[in-house]
C-alpha cells in the first residue's frame, strides 16, 4: 500500500498536544506537578515533528496527508507546503518557549488551576496547528473554535476585568467565526467541495457568481476579526491586558499570525490572485486599512501608561504591517509578510515574554514604575532593548528586515503613501520604546551621587525558567535578522502563493 | 583590481565587540581587569588594522562576504584606500580614547562605569563596520548600530539636559536613518546592487529627476551625523556627553562616519561623472560653503569650551564635504586627508577641555585666564592643534587646507579659495583668544601658577596626538602612508571617469 510511504509527522504535529491536553487533565488529577513535564514533553515532541514535516517538505516537496486513508475531497487532508511548514515550525516553537516559561508565572497567578491551565494551553496550541496544516475549509473553522474557545477561557482566568474582557472577546470571536461559517457554507453550496485545493479548481469558473463573492467578502471579516485588523481589533487590547502572562506571551505572538496565515491561503490559494487582485479591488482596501492599522496602533500605544497594555496596541500595529505586505501583493510585499510572521512572532514572545518576567519580580508594569529594572533584571532588560530595537527596525535585529522587504514592495507597487506610513511607524516606535528605556535605564540625578550606590540594589533576574526563553527570543532576534536572506532564499521563496 | 578573500576586516569588527561582552561580564567588581579588556582590545584592533595595510598600498582589495542578505546584496566588507584611512584613524584614536578615558571617568569618579566602557566598545565596532562596508546596506546596518549605541553614551550624565540632549540625538539621527533607509531601498529597486564602485555606479540608471531627488535625501541624510547645517542642532547639545565620548564619538567616530557616508555617496555611489552631468556637484559644495562660513561665526560667539569646539568641528566636517564635492584630484585628496588630520587636532583639543574640566571643573572660556600657567603641557597642545585647525603650517591641517585650494583652483571655482581663506580667519579669530587668556592674561581669581596638570593618563594620550599631528603636518607620509592612502583612493575615483 501507497498509504504506508507517508511520512505519519503531519499527523503527529497535531494529535500529540491533542493526546497530551488529556494526559494532562488525567496525571493531573494525581499530581499536579506532573502537568509541566508533560506539557513540555508534548511540545517538544510536536516541534520536532514540525521541523520534521518543513525538512521533509524543503526537501522532496509538499505533502500530502489523507486522514484515515479517505483520498479528497470526501476526506479530510492534510497539506504541509512551505508556507504552512513554516507557520508549523513557528507555532510550535513559540508555544514551546512559552510552555517553559510558564511555570513560576502560573505557579504565582493561577495556584489553584494549573492542570486545568496547562489542558486547556495544549489545547489552544492544538488548535494553532490545525488551523495552519489543515487543507480543509470545514476542518479549519473546527480548529479555529477550538483555538477561539481555548482562547477564551485562557484570557478569563486574568486579573480583575479578565472576564469582561474575555466576554468582549466571546461576542467578537463568535462574530468573526460566523462569518467565516458563513463563508464555507456559501462555497459548498456553489461547488459541493470543502477541499482547499480542490476548491481551488473548481472556483475559477465561478469567479463572477454572486454568492462567491459574498463568501470571499465573509471570509475576509472573519478572518480580520480573529487576527485583529485595525478597526476590527478592538477586542484585542483588554483582552491580551488582563490575561494571565503566559497566556498573552501564547496568544498574542500566535493568533494575530495564524490569522495572517489563513488570509494568505483564503487570498491567493483557495481564490487565485487573478481574483483577489485584479477582480475585485479587495487589496486596495486592505491596504488602507493596514495603513491605518500601522499609525492607529502606534499613536493609541503613545497614550498608553501600562506597558503590557501599550504592547497590545503595538501589536494591532504589526498585524497592520503582515497585512500591508499582503495587500501590496507583489513578489517582494508578501516576502515582506511573510518574513514578518516569523519576525513578529519573535518580537512579540520576547516583549511579552519580559512583561510578564516584570511582572513576577515586581508585580508593577506602568511604564513610570520600571526604574532600577536593568540592575536589578539586567538580563532581561537587555532582551527587552533588542526586542524594542527590532520593532523600531533598526539593523540588524529581524525587525529591520521584514521592513526592508515591506518599504521595497511598496516601492515596487508605486504604493508612496505606504512607504511613507512605514517610515513614519518607524519614528513613532522609536517614541514609544525609548520612553521606557529612558525609564528604565536613566535615573534622575540626585539618587546616585557616587559609585557604591550601584551595588545597593539587589540584582532580582528572572528565575531560570522564565530567563531561558527570553534569552533564545532575544538571541532569536538578533540571529534572525542576519539569517534572513537564507530564509527566503530556503523557505519563503517558495512559500510565496503561485502566480508571483 | 585584485581582491583578497581575507577574513581580517571581519576580526577587527569582532574584536570591539566581544570586548564589550567581557566588558559587561567582568563589571564594576573588577575595573582593572575591565578597563584592561578595552586596552587589549584596542591594541589588538589597531593591528589588525595594520595588517591589511600592506595589502591596500599595492592597490589590491581585501573582501569578506559574509551572508547573503537579498539577492545582490550581501553583508559584506570590503576595505579600499578610503575605507582603510578611516579605519586606521579610528582605531588608532580609540587607543589614546582609551587611555584617557579610563583617567578621565577615575578622575570624576564618574558612576555606570560599565555600561560606559560597553558601549564605548559597541561604537567602535560599528566605526569599523562603516569604514570597512563594501555596500550601502552594511555601511547602513553599522550606521544604525552607531546611532544606538552612542545614545547612552549622549545621555550617560542622566541630567534632565543630558536627556533631553539624547532625544534631540535621536529624533535627529533616526530621522536621517529612516530618510537613509528609504533612499537605499529606492536605489536597490533602480538597480539590484549596492555595491560601492570608485568613481560611482549609479550612471545610466533611473531618471535625472529621480537621481537628484535620491541625492538631496542622501546627502541630507548623511548630512544630519555630518552635522551640515541646519541639520547640525543635535551636535552642540549632545555635548553634555562626556569629554572622552565628544572627543572621540563627536570628532572621530559619529560626525566622520557622516562625513564618510556623504564622501561614500558623492565618490562611490554617485560618482563624478553623474554630479558632473547633473550640476549636482556645485549646488553641494555651495551647500557646503555656506556652513563652513557660518558655523565659524557661531563658534565666535560660544563661551563654553565644548560648544565652541563642537561648532569648529561642523565648519571643519563641512569643509571636508565641500573638498570632496569640488570633484578635482586635489580637492578629494585633500577632503580625505582632513578626515584624518582633522580627527587629530580636534581630538587633541577636546582632550584638553576634557582635562581643563577634571583639574579645575571650568568649562567656560571665559574662566580659562592664565591657566596655561597652571597646566602650560595641556595648553601647549591646545595652542599647536587650535593654530592647525586654522591651517597653519607646519601642522597637519596646513596640508589638507593646502590641497582643498589647489582642487578649489583645479576645478576652476576660486569662489571656494575665499571661502576657505575666510573659514580660517574665523578659525584664528575664535582660537586665539583662547591661547593668548590662558598664557598670557592674568587671572580674575587666584590660579596656582605652578606646574599642577590633569592627571597622566590624561596628558600623556593629549600630548601624544597632538605631537602627530605635528610629526603629520611635517611627514605627511609617516603614519603608514596615510597621504599615500588619500591620493590613491582620489586617483581610483577620478580614473573611473
Amino acid at each position: 500500500m501507497a498509504t504506508e510511504m507517508i511520512p505519519q509527522s503531519p499527523i503527529l504535529v497535531v494529535i500529540i498536544p491533542l493526546i497530551f491536553a488529556f494526559l494532562t487533565l488525567l496525571f493531573g488529577w494525581f499530581r499536579r506537578n506532573l502537568c509541566y513535564p508533560i506539557t513540555l514533553v508534548a511540545l517538544s515532541l510536536s516541534f520536532f515533528a514540525s521541523l520534521y514535516t518543513l525538512h521533509t517538505v524543503i526537501t522532496t516537496g509538499t505533502i500530502h496527508y489523507y486522514l484515515g486513508g479517505w483520498k479528497p475531497p470526501w476526506g479530510i487532508e492534510y497539506v504541509v507546503d512551505h508556507l504552512n511548514g513554516f507557520v508549523l515550525v513557528i507555532v510550535s516553537f513559540v508555544s514551546l518557549m512559552v510552555a517553559i516559561y510558564s511555570k513560576r508565572s502560573v505557579e504565582q497567578e493561577l495556584p489553584e488551576k494549573i492542570v486545568f491551565f496547562y489542558c486547556i494551553f495544549l489545547l489552544q496550541v492544538t488548535g494553532f496547528l490545525g488551523i495552519v496544516i489543515t487543507g480543509d475549509l470545514f476542518n479549519l473553522y473546527v480548529f479555529l473554535e477550538i483555538a477561539s474557545l481555548a482562547g477564551y477561557a485562557l484570557i478569563a482566568v486574568g486579573e480583575d476585568g479578565a472576564p469582561f474582557a474575555s466576554f468582549n472577546y466571546v461576542i467578537f470571536g463568535t462574530i468573526g467565526a460566523c462569518f467565516y461559517l458563513l463563508g464555507v457554507g456559501y462555497l459548498y453550496i456553489v461547488t459541493g467541495s470543502l477541499n482547499i485545493a480542490d476548491l481551488s479548481q473548481i472556483l475559477p469558473n465561478l469567479y463572477h457568481s454572486k454568492v462567491v463573492l459574498v463568501a470571499f467578502a465573509f471570509f475576509l471579516v472573519g478572518v480580520s476579526i480573529k487576527m485583529a485588523l485595525f478597526p476590527l481589533h478592538v477586542w484585542l487590547p483588554d483582552a491580551y491586558t488582563y490575561a494571565p502572562s503566559s497566556v498573552s506571551a501564547l496568544l498574542a505572538p500566535l493568533m494575530t499570525k495564524v490569522g495572517a496565515y489563513v488570509m494568505i491561503r483564503v487570498m491567493f490559494t483557495v481564490f487565485k490572485p487573478y481574483f483577489s487582485i485584479e477582480l475585485i479591488p479587495v487589496t486596495t482596501i486592505l491596504g488602507w486599512m493596514a495603513a491605518g492599522a500601522i499609525l492607529f496602533g502606534a499613536i493609541l500605544a503613545l497614550a498608553q501608561i501600562d506597558l503590557k497594555r501599550m504592547l497590545t496596541y503595538i501589536l494591532v500595529s504589526e498585524v497592520g504591517y503582515i497585512t500591508l505586505g499582503v495587500a501590496l501583493a507583489n513578489r517582494n510585499g508578501l516576502t515582506g509578510a511573510i518574513l514578518h510572521i516569523l519576525n513578529d512572532a519573535f518580537m512579540m514572545l520576547a516583549l511579552f515574554l519580559v512583561v510578564g518576567a516584570i511582572m513576577y519580580r515586581s508585580g508593577k508594569r506602568e511604564i513610570s514604575q520600571l526604574r532600577y529594572l536593568h540592575r536589578k533584571m539586567p538580563l532581561t532588560m537587555a532582551v527587552f532593548v533588542i526586542a524594542a530595537l527590532s520593532v523600531i527596525g533598526i539593523p540588524p535585529t529581524c525587525g529591520f528586515f521584514s521592513k526592508w522587504y515591506l518599504i521595497l514592495g511598496a516601492i515596487d507597487a508605486n504604493k508612496w503613501i505606504f512607504v511613507a506610513v512605514l517610515l513614519v511607524s518607524s519614528l513613532l516606535n522609536v517614541i514609544l520604546f525609548f520612553r521606557c528605556i529612558e525609564n528604565i535605564y536613566l535615573e534622575p540625578m540626585a539618587e546616585h551621587s557616587s559609585v557604591g550606590s550601584e551595588l545597593a540594589i539587589k540584582r532580582e533576574e528572572s528565575p531560570l525558567s522564565m530567563l531561558i526563553p527570553i534569552l533564545i527570543a532575544g538571541a532569536g532576534i538578533l540571529s534572525l535578522g542576519v539569517l534572513s536572506g537564507k530564509i527566503i532564499s530556503t523557505i519563503i521563496q517558495f512559500a510565496l502563493p503561485a502566480g508571483f | 583590481m585584485e581582491t583578497i578573500i581575507s577574513i581580517r576586516p571581519l576580526l577587527a569588527v569582532l574584536v570591539t565587540l566581544v570586548a564589550a561582552l567581557l566588558i559587561i561580564f567582568t563589571g564594576e567588581k573588577h575595573r582593572n581587569l575591565r578597563e584592561s579588556w578595552t586596552i587589549f582590545a584596542s591594541i589588538i584592533k589597531f593591528s589588525i588594522v595594520l595588517s591589511m595595510v600592506p595589502f591596500i598600498l599595492d592597490g589590491k582589495t581585501l573582501e569578506f562576504t559574509i551572508i547573503s542578505l537579498a539577492p545582490g546584496v550581501s553583508l559584506q566588507f570590503r576595505v579600499d584606500q578610503f575605507g582603510m584611512f578611516f579605519g586606521i584613524l579610528a582605531s588608532a584614536l580609540w587607543i589614546a580614547t582609551s587611555v584617557y578615558s579610563i583617567g578621565y571617568v577615575r578622575g570624576l569618579n564618574e558612576h555606570a562605569q560599565t555600561r560606559y566602557f560597553f558601549n564605548f566598545a559597541l561604537c567602535l565596532s560599528a566605526t569599523m563596520g562603516i569604514a570597512f562596508a563594501g555596500n550601502l546596506l552594511t555601511l547602513f546596518i553599522f550606521y544604525e548600530m552607531l546611532t544606538v549605541a552612542t545614545y547612552p553614551l549622549v545621555v550617560h550624565k542622566e541630567t534632565e539636559d543630558a536627556i533631553m540632549g539624547g532625544r534631540k540625538y535621536l529624533a535627529y539621527t533616526l530621522i536621517a536613518g529612516v530618510v537613509i533607509l528609504f533612499a537605499i531601498i529606492f536605489i536597490y529597486t533602480l538597480t539590484g546592487s549596492l555595491d560601492f564602485k570608485p568613481g560611482g555606479f549609479l550612471l545610466g540608471h533611473g531618471s535625472p529627476g529621480t537621481l537628484i531627488f535620491l541625492f538631496v535625501i542622501l546627502i541630507l541624510g548623511f548630512g544630519v551625523k555630518a552635522a551640515l547645517m541646519p541639520m547640525h542642532e543635535w551636535l552642540p547639545t549632545a555635548m553634555v556627553a562626556p569629554t572622552p565620548v565628544s572627543a572621540l564619538l563627536h570628532a572621530v567616530a559619529v560626525v566622520k562616519a557622516g562625513v564618510f557616508g556623504c564622501l561614500r555617496i558623492i565618490l562611490y555611489v554617485f560618482g563624478p561623472a553623474l554630479l558632473h552631468e547633473l550640476d549636482l556637484w556645485i549646488i553641494l559644495a555651495y551647500f557646503a560653503a555656506f556652513t563652513v562660513i557660518v558655523s565659524g561665526m557661531y563658534a565666535l560667539a560660544q563661551d563654553n569650551l565644548k560648544r565652541r569646539l563642537a561648532f569648529s568641528t561642523i565648519n571643519n566636517l563641512s569643509i571636508i564635504v565641500m573638498g570632496a564635492a569640488l570633484l578635482s584630484p586635489s580637492s578629494i585628496t585633500g577632503a580625505i586627508f582632513h578626515i584624518g588630520s582633522h580627527g587629530f587636532m580636534k581630538i587633541t583639543l577636546f582632550f584638553v577641555a576634557g582635562a581643563i574640566y577634571v583639574k579645575t571643573h571650568k568649562e567656560n572660556i571665559s574662566e580659562l585666564d592664565g591657566l596655561g600657567r597652571q597646566m602650560p603641557l595641556t595648553f601647549g597642545a591646545f595652542a599647536v592643534c587650535a593654530m592647525g585647525v586654522a591651517g597653519t603650517p607646519p601642522v597637519c591641517g596646513f596640508i589638507s587646507k593646502w590641497y582643498l585650494a589647489l582642487g578649489a583652483i583645479e576645478a576652476k571655482e576660486v569662489v571656494f579659495l575665499f571661502v576657505l581663506l575666510i573659514s580660517a580667519l574665523l578659525d584664528v579669530a575664535y582660537f586665539f583668544p583662547i591661547i593668548f587668556n590662558a598664557f598670557f592674561k592674568s587671572p580674575k581669581e587666584p590660579v596656582n601658577p605652578h606646574f599642577d596638570e590633569a592627571p597622566m593618563r590624561m596628558v600623556v594620550p593629549l600630548m601624544i596626538t597632538a605631537i602627530f599631528s605635528l610629526i603629520l603636518g611635517i611627514f605627511p607620509n609617516a603614519f603608514f602612508n596615510f597621504f599615500n592612502l588619500a591620493s590613491m583612493a582620489a586617483g581610483k575615483i577620478l580614473g573611473g571617469m
